[in-house]
């Protein structure tokens, strides 16, 4: 009685929680946009029935017995026991029935690994903890995180109700935009540990795995935004590392390309002029909020055994050259900055974590300065290649 | 002369001597009742300390947002609940249940290695301490999942180096537990107990011992290679070095999907033994158990990539995986039909261990139906790490062998005490556990279809609801533990004072040899050959 009004409460609980969950709300598997997901569902579909078929028969035999076959009812026990027909009856019987779930099973198994005659693709690189994405046809290249507001209100004790976040914890800030109608081949890698990459309307996820490439492939019928998550355990903020891809008609796509070819412009031209000391202090309180807090803490305090703390940091407050090098290339758990942030946003947080979380070291870096430091590593790259001829 | 007769006299008495008196008894025991006991007390603290673990997780995810935990120690504490769930809570309860009963139901004095059972009981507190040391270490406990896959499991702190010695030290009592098993079975059977005529308790349990001692090495190999990585500079699971971080899952889970196996086929042996006693009737067919279970413990060692099917493997692979894996349901199949036709015509009645190995039945069957599904590659595309996956797991550990573990201590306890437990409340507690576990679980099928990924801290809105129902059950179900508790020392101090006979249950002697013996058994028993083998099954 007492477990009935406690599921009864539960429920009412719930329903005052509702809102603005209700729309997704969903019990089964979804039925995605794609071949493959529809396929995949059928699979579901088809083998979840034939499960509650066997459960009713063998349940229902069960509790018919219970029912009528107890001591209390005066239900004399009969002896038998042992009988191979009746054994191999229930031997073969799902045997079959197993054939018949392998023969659709492989004809979708044997569609979802076909990444043949592919008219372009992405390539697709999980870091702890976001994405990065390569157009290989175009060139195109970006790094795909948690949206600002979701990352606010998921910190501990952040006091923001994640309702009242669109889409929280499902929205990034640069989604992956592709093609409608397009046979689109992914590659899958990873730069650190192991990732997935899952957005279930497509119908799959695929291990992202150091070192080795993997591939998969999707076409979307309808435009529309589908979202997804890492479901590979990679560390802290796996829960944090949200998908979203945005499909388009190819015209929509088009334009949507030439604005990335406008922006990469756009950011050249920023990273060229000089910039205040302040201008780079808000620009890096964000880019720290982003990329640097969820190890380091927002105050820098860091994690004790885990993290260094950067207040006070002997690599913070000494030579900026020092630091800017670790930053860029990395170190033990640290990421490589260099590839994951723009020239002006590198500067702008190494100007920030020198002047700020406790530390007034005085000094800033210029976005310029950042990228004479990237045009000169592949520089090096080209001095090989010299050599070798 | 006469004092040489009587010293000598003394020292013949002393053969027959009872337990030692007071703490030292339960150090150095050989008894293997003693150390059964010693076995089963161990599990039931960590299944509460495993249990905590569970309830710190479940709260975090009561609602959506983080309320109370970081995620780095939401991962220690998901790591930390199964490593001691499956190593201390499950495992060892099913050890203690085997020092109990195999030496009974063979009709044996003790188990054929006493030394070697007291080692290996304190070589596993050793490891399950060095084991939940890990959490107040520099960096934390380990955080990458039980499973410890590289490269993630390399970033752990400085618990690294002893959450591997741990798993080796467990690795090791679990060998010895298991080499003293089968040597018990093999040698120190009674006259006329051929191995056709044993419980399937002790047959499922001697399939299980040779599972242990082939897999055992293989984890402990797998988790040397990631210390060797770590601190030696091999690199064995570093592409960059020319190894393979999919090597190493590839070696965890030949390793791991045996390992799965440890934990339910001994539960397949207690239900075989406890539903027959309740039906009144003999189980419905003896051999093809028997065969069903050593059909399952083969198929376990040639299926373990489809704990990988999205890890990028040839599309052959994937099919055979698949098919291999499909298989294990008709061995399966047969056992939970078995069951059924034992139950069929029967004169059930319905006391607490009775309970607990109906629910077990029926919930068990849901845990294989998600694993059918689950089998299927393409649909596993979808499933795969989400909450589905830990619905059908937790269906196949709970209410399966943990059922079972509770069932068998209700079904023994008064033959090992000689008290009855209240049934009232064991009837109490098996509702309370069997509608809050389904309360606890059901819902993450829900939640995992609905594509909530497994092993996140925190989750986005819509999936919420679901969240919050599985919350509630956890801790209905967690707290409805200490009543288990409550019942099994109020029946240890006494129970309700109902005289218990030799059978405990009404012709329970029929069934198998323990019955056959007064209740609260003697400290020694059988050190003579039983006379007669029970026939009951054959």
């Amino acid at each position: 009685m007492k477990k009935t009004k406690q599921l009864f409460a539960s429920l009412f609980l719930m329903s005052l929680g509702l809102g603005t969950a209700q729309a997704e709300y969903t019990l089964n598997l979804r039925q995605g946009v794609t071949q493959i997901s529809q396929d995949v569902y059928d699979l579901h579909m088809l083998i979840l029935w034939i499960c509650v078929l066997i459960g009713v028969a063998v349940f229902g035999t069960m509790f018919y017995s219970i029912y009528h076959h107890r001591k209390s009812k005066g239900h004399v026990a009969s002896q038998f026991h042992e009988s191979t027909k009746v054994e191999i009856v229930w031997t073969i019987i799902p045997t079959l029935i197993l054939i018949g779930m392998a023969i659709p099973a492989t004809k979708t198994m044997l569609d979802l690994d076909d990444v043949q005659d592919a008219e372009m693709s992405i390539k697709v690189t999980g870091w702890q903890w976001k994405w990065e994405y390569e157009y290989l046809d175009n060139g195109i290249h970006f790094f795909s995180s948690l949206d600002e507001a979701s990352n606010r209100a998921r910190q501990l004790g952040s006091g923001i109700d994640p309702r009242s976040v669109p889409h929280y914890l499902l929205n990034v800030d640069h989604p992956l935009v592709v093609p409608t109608k397009k046979k689109i081949r992914f590659l899958f890698t990873a730069a650190d540990v192991l990732h997935s990459w899952w957005v279930p309307d497509l119908g799959w996820k695929k291990d992202t795995v150091p070192g080795f490439i993997n591939e998969s492939w999707t076409y979307i019928e309808k435009p529309g935004t589908y979202r997804g998550q890492c479901a590979e355990l990679c560390g802290k903020d796996h829960g944090f590392m949200p998908i979203v891809v945005i499909a388009m008609e190819e015209n929509d796509y088009n334009a949507w390309i030439e604005t990335q070819k406008a922006g990469t412009e756009a950011d050249e031209q920023l990273a060229a002029k000089e910039w205040t000391t302040d201008e780079l202090m808000a620009k890096g309180e964000t880019v720290y909020a982003n990329n640097c807090a969820s190890c380091h803490m927002a105050d820098g305090a860091g994690m004790e055994g885990a993290f260094p703390a950067l207040t006070d940091s002997s690599v913070v407050t000494g030579d900026i050259d020092a630091q800017i090098e670790l930053m860029y290339n990395g170190k033990g758990m640290m990421p490589a900055f260099g590839q994951m942030l723009s020239e002006t946003e590198f500067a702008a947080v190494v100007t920030y974590t020198r002047n700020a979380l406790g530390n007034s070291v005085g000094d800033s870096v210029q976005p310029a300065a950042i990228k004479s430091l990237k045009s000169s590593a592949p520089a090096d790259e080209e001095e090989d290649e010299d050599d070798e001829e | 002369m006469s004092a040489v007769v009587a010293e000598h006299d003394d020292h013949g008495d002393h053969h027959d001597h009872g337990p030692e008196k007071g703490l030292l008894r339960w150090i150095i025991t050989t008894n293997h009742k003693d150390i059964g006991t010693l076995y089963l007390v161990f599990a039931l603290a960590m299944f509460f300390l495993g249990g905590a673990m569970a309830l710190v997780i479940r709260a975090e995810l009561f609602e959506p947002g983080l309320q109370f935990v970081e995620p780095q120690f939401f991962n220690s504490m998901t790591t930390m609940h199964a490593l001691i769930m499956v190593f201390g809570a499950v495992m060892p309860a099913f050890v203690g249940l085997a020092n109990w009963m195999i030496p009974l139901m063979i009709g044996a004095p003790d188990m054929a290695l006493p030394r070697m059972n007291n080692m290996s009981f304190w070589l596993l507190v050793a490891g399950a301490l060095l084991l939940a040391s890990t959490l107040f270490m520099e960096g934390g406990a380990p955080a990458s999942g039980w499973t410890l896959y590289p490269p993630l499991v390399l970033q752990t702190g400085a618990a690294l180096p002893f959450a591997i010695f741990s798993v080796h030290l467990l690795g090791i009592s679990s060998i010895m537990g298991a080499i003293n098993i089968i040597a018990t079975i093999f040698n120190m059977r009674a006259p006329g107990m051929t191995l056709m005529k044993m419980p399937l308790f002790v047959w499922t349990w001697l399939i299980t011992a040779f599972l242990l001692i082939a897999i055992m090495p293989v984890f402990a190999g797998a988790v040397t290679m990631l210390l060797t990585d770590r601190f030696f500079d091999t690199s064995f699971f570093d592409a960059a070095g020319g190894g393979d971080p999919v090597l190493y899952q590839h070696i965890f889970w030949f390793f791991g999907h045996p390992e799965v196996y440890v934990m339910i086929l001994p539960t397949f042996g207690v239900a075989s033994t406890i539903i027959p006693v309740f039906a009144r009737k003999p189980l419905f067919g003896y051999s093809s158990m028997v065969y069903a279970t050593a059909s399952i413990a083969f198929l376990s060692f040639i299926v373990w990539a489809h704990h990988m099917f999205t890890v990028g493997m040839p599309v052959a692979g994937e099919l055979y995986f698949m098919y291999a894996t499909m298989l294990i349901a008709i061995p399966t199949g047969v056992k939970v039909f078995n069951w059924t036709a034992t139950m069929w015509k029967g004169s059930m009645t319905f006391e607490t261990p009775m309970l607990f190995s109906i629910a077990f039945v029926v919930l068990f069957t849901m845990g294989g139906f998600t694993g059918l599904m689950m089998s299927v590659a393409p649909s596993d595309f979808q499933y795969h790490d989400t909450y589905f996956i830990v619905a059908h797991f937790h269906y196949t550990l709970v209410p399966a062998s943990i059922f079972i573990i509770m069932a068998a201590g209700y079904f023994w306890l008064p033959k090992w005490t000689g008290n009855m437990y209240d049934e009232k409340l064991g009837q109490l507690h098996f509702w309370l556990s069997a509608i809050s576990v389904n309360v606890l679980f059901f819902p993450q099928h829900f939640l995992g279809l609905a594509g909530m990924p497994r092993r996140i801290p925190d989750y986005a809105v819509q999936f919420a609801d679901w969240n919050m129902v599985s919350s509630i059950g956890a801790f209905v179900f967690g707290f409805s533990q200490l009543l288990f508790l409550y019942i099994v020392i109020k029946t240890i101090r006494g129970g309700t004072g109902e005289e218990v006979t030799g059978e405990v249950w009404e012709d329970a002697s029929k069934h198998s040899l323990e019955w056959t013996l007064p209740s609260p058994l003697p400290y020694h028993t059988f050190t003579t050959p039983p006379k007669e083998i029970p026939t009951e099954h054959f």
